[in-house]
């Protein structure tokens, strides 16, 4: 047993170590994937980074669907006499290497004309003869050199999503203004009344008048919706003050240059626009390589293999399935509808839809439903139901996945704007009714600039630069979210609840304790050489978990799919499996998974598997209880509680068996307790609660592969740090609030010049980018301490 | 003085240009991914024993628009 590491793939040669060209191999895919790059002169991949690619799996037939013309034209970008464009999604892509493979993909296969990456979105767009290499072949050249792309139901519904240039056009649109206006301003700021300006004013003027026209109808555009909005349903959020003041500055400008009274405030008015775009735009932090509004099509299968009444097999998309289809069911495919098992036997993993961990067993005349994966070998169903009307596809039919979370929460940037926007109307007719009996001649003069001097830009800028600051360095530390509101919604957190299975355990590791009689050495030996030789999971487990023995050759070995192992060596003899397949008669019942075993027909005893919790785990819920209650719902049986209870706070409420449903309900009867929840789960059986969750994070142990809808995804190694993400989300909460009095003293000196009837353009020209520079500058320090601190 | 008319037409001008310049590479998805074209530029083009193949010509290829 060595400890090299794969030289393709970097992990441990545990199993097999192959050594082919002075080099260890941990697997034959591994070594055939050196063996195709060292023969087409690619092994430049390996010196660009060592260890960087991924051992292939290949599954014969997995790919056939691919043949049908139908599914392909969905797939296709564009396709032509000879060639075809398609765009695949590659999980595996991490490293430069990957690119410079993925790039070279023509020196594999002359067929293929052109290949280039998508980093940041690990996708490959690859043109290639369809004449010459079909779909499938290409998709298993890919696999076959360890770059399995992912193709899922949702990409054969392709929505086509249009890319969204608007605000970037909106943003050019207002900086170009804004620069030019300023150029053309300048000579007017100083009236110096020379001859010289005298002359060539009205020139200037209009071409301000000119290039303020695209800022105001076009990039200002959301505003105007916006406020309209707001206003028709009797909320006065920020946008109506922000709205009133650009067109009040435009209007009062326009006037200033038509009648010759001054030069307007053109120049402040494009500013204006340009800072607040600018917050926008700051704002959209996107993580292009996750999706946070996956659903069950993200890892359904495209197309299933149907039996015909002839016996014929072909393959046919999902949606096409109808009740009374026998379909054929592949190892380590997902069953897509709910059905009768025909023939074979099943062990389905239903970890995706109820949590449970263990497989299950199921023989022929059961029910099975979709959303379970076959792990042993391949089997026959009837379809009962089609793909929406399945158990598990249902869950997305429940109304809580068609609310728009954004619409119904108000931010406090919006509270803010009601008062203020009260505030900014009250100052400015109390000023024009001061100045009616005072000098009416100034009444519109002042009433005006109040309303463009409070015109609540520094305001409006706080959230996003303290926001998506926020949202960068969480994205530093693993965090993703979804949207700057996520923050805003975490920092007002209450209650938490966990998902159990994957959640606060780990997937990975799994703790034994052995109950039971003492093996004597050479059963244990037996043992160990017995599980060596199978492949079933918990065979694995156990098999890394046992002691060093020699090797020795088996002289029998049996495998009974779904019942368990059994192995003879001279004059000993092991059974390895279930309680019925060992002959338990003690039946002692176990929750947990375990694995049973006897020797020469003894019975001996038993491995118990226990789950392992995450590092850190009881921390976590220790610092949290303090400002928050807890909670743990689990899809799993009882089996675990007590060393549950060991590590969470006294009192804290566990639920078990607790379908997908029941999760959804207990939050949402939480909620009418005017409580605010986050949610942490992992898996499709927690759909429904992360999206009925006010914040729902996903933990996910290798962020590219899966995770349900949620509003954040966090790495499961910072699990331990998720009490101070939340601390820090609510710190960031105070930093706006911090920028809001600050941008309100601003105001304040800006209502002064106001108010007295003296604001000057120049006056407004310095005030408005002064005070949302320092905003910005404040934000941004203030974050970056926050940040700090974190790590 | 009237020169300054054509100073401000040039002006103008350029910087239309370079706003049309700005939009254009927008819509092309010139921004799209801003991090590839970073590592690919500092691949060596290594010895190939077979067939030379322009390794450049991926460099300076059009993107084209696939959005």
């Amino acid at each position: 047993m060595g400890t090299d590491t794969c030289y393709h793939c970097g992990d441990n040669c545990v199993q097999d170590n192959i050594v082919y060209d002075q080099k260890n191999f941990c697997c034959q895919g591994c070594r055939t994937v050196y063996e195709i790059f060292s023969s087409n002169d690619l092994t430049y991949y390996y010196d660009l980074q060592a260890a960087a690619g991924a051992s292939p799996k290949i599954t014969e037939c997995k790919y056939d669907f691919l043949s049908s013309e139908a599914i392909t034209d969905k797939l296709v970008e564009f396709q032509d006499d000879d060639m075809q464009i398609i765009s695949l999604y590659i999980p595996h892509i991490h490293c430069s290497s990957c690119i410079w493979i993925l790039e070279n993909l023509n020196k594999l296969h002359k067929s293929i004309f052109s290949s280039q990456v998508d980093f940041p979105k690990k996708r490959i767009r690859i043109s290639y003869n369809w004449q010459t290499i079909s779909l499938k072949e290409l998709v298993l050249l890919l696999t076959r050199i360890g770059y399995e792309p992912n193709i899922s139901l949702e990409d054969y519904d392709q929505k086509i999503n249009k890319k969204e240039y608007t605000l970037i056009y909106q943003l050019g649109v207002a900086g170009f203004a804004f620069g030019n206006i300023m150029f053309l301003s300048f000579p007017e700021y100083f009236e110096v009344g020379e001859f010289w300006i005298e002359q060539y004013k009205p020139l200037f003027r209009w071409l301000m008048f000119f290039f303020s026209l695209p800022v105001v109808f076009y990039a200002a555009r959301d505003y105007f919706i916006s406020a309209y909005k707001g206003i028709r349903s009797n909320l006065l959020n920020l946008d109506v003050p922000i709205a009133l003041g650009i067109s009040v500055l435009f209007i009062r400008s326009s006037l200033e240059i038509i009648f010759d009274w001054g030069s307007g405030f053109f120049d402040s008015l494009a500013g204006l626009v340009f800072f607040l775009l600018l917050g926008k735009f700051f704002q959209q932090q996107t993580y292009s390589f996750l999706s946070f509004e996956r659903d069950y099509k993200s890892y359904f299968p495209v197309a299933i293999t149907r039996i015909l009444n002839d016996g014929t097999e072909d393959t046919v998309p999902l949606h096409h399935i109808k009740k009374g289809d026998r379909l054929l069911i592949r190892n380590e495919e997902l069953i897509p509808v709910d059905g009768l098992l025909l023939l074979g036997n099943a062990k389905i993993d239903y970890s995706f839809v109820s949590g449970e961990s263990a497989p299950v067993y199921k023989e022929p005349g059961d029910k099975i439903y979709a959303g379970g994966k076959q792990l042993s070998g391949a089997f026959e169903m009837e379809a009962l139901k089609s793909v929406p009307q399945s158990y598990l596809t249902r869950l997305w039919g429940n109304a809580i996945f068609q609310k728009d979370r954004t619409t119904s929460f108000r931010t406090l940037t919006d509270r803010i704007g009601k008062r203020f926007t009260i505030g900014v109307l009250t100052i400015a007719f109390t000023a024009a009714l001061f100045w009616l009996f005072i000098d009416s001649g100034r009444l519109i003069n002042v009433f005006t600039a109040v309303l463009i001097i409070a015109c609540p830009c520094a305001i409006a800028l706080a959230a996003p630069f303290t926001l998506g600051n926020m949202l960068r360095i969480f994205g530093h530390k693993k965090f993703y979210l979804k949207d700057s509101q996520t923050i805003e919604r975490l920092a007002r957190v209450n209650m938490a609840i966990f998902d159990k299975t994957g959640t606060i355990t780990t997937t990975k590791k799994e703790t034994v304790s052995y109950q039971g009689m003492d093996l004597t050495l050479a059963e244990e030996s037996l043992l160990k050489n017995t599980l060596r030789a199978s492949n079933h999971p918990l065979s694995r487990a156990l098999y890394d978990l046992l002691a060093e023995h020699d090797i020795v050759t088996l002289d029998e070995y049996q495998e009974h799919i779904g019942h368990g192992i059994q192995g003879a060596k001279e004059d000993g003899q092991i059974k390895i499996g279930s309680a019925t397949f060992v002959g338990n008669k003690s039946g002692l019942a176990n929750q947990n998974t375990a694995v049973h075993i006897s020797a020469n027909d003894e019975y001996k005893g038993c491995f118990v598997f226990h789950n392992e919790y995450r590092e850190g785990i009881s921390n976590v819920f220790n610092s949290m209880q303090s400002n928050m209650e807890l909670a743990i719902l689990s899809g799993d049986n009882a089996g675990e509680k007590s060393n549950l209870e060991a590590l969470v706070p006294l009192g804290t409420p566990l639920h078990f068996n607790q379908k997908p449903e029941d999760k959804l309900d207990f939050i949402a009867t939480q909620q009418q307790k005017h409580k605010r929840v986050l949610m942490v789960g992992d898996g499709l059986n927690d759909a429904g609660a992360l999206a009925q969750s006010d914040v729902g994070i996903a933990i996910s142990e290798n962020i590219n592969v899966f995770s349900p809808a949620c509003d954040a995804i966090l790495d499961a190694t910072k699990l331990p740090q998720l009490p101070s993400y939340i601390l820090a989300s609510k710190q960031a909460m105070k930093v706006i609030k911090l920028s809001f009095v600050l941008s309100l003293l601003y105001n304040v000196i800006g209502l002064f010049f106001a108010v007295t009837g003296q604001l000057e353009p120049v006056i407004a020209a310095i005030l408005m980018p002064l005070s949302s520079i320092s905003i910005v500058a404040f934000t941004t320090v203030a974050t970056h301490i926050i940040g700090k601190k974190l790590s | 003085m009237s020169v300054i008319y054509v100073l401000l037409t040039i002006s103008i001008v350029v910087a239309v240009v370079f706003f049309t310049a700005f939009i254009f590479s927008v819509k092309n998805g010139q921004y799209d991914d801003t991090y590839t074209p970073s590592v690919r530029m500092l691949f060596e083009d290594e010895l190939v024993k077979a067939a030379p193949e322009p390794e450049s010509k991926k460099l300076n290829q059009p993107k084209e628009n696939n959005q």
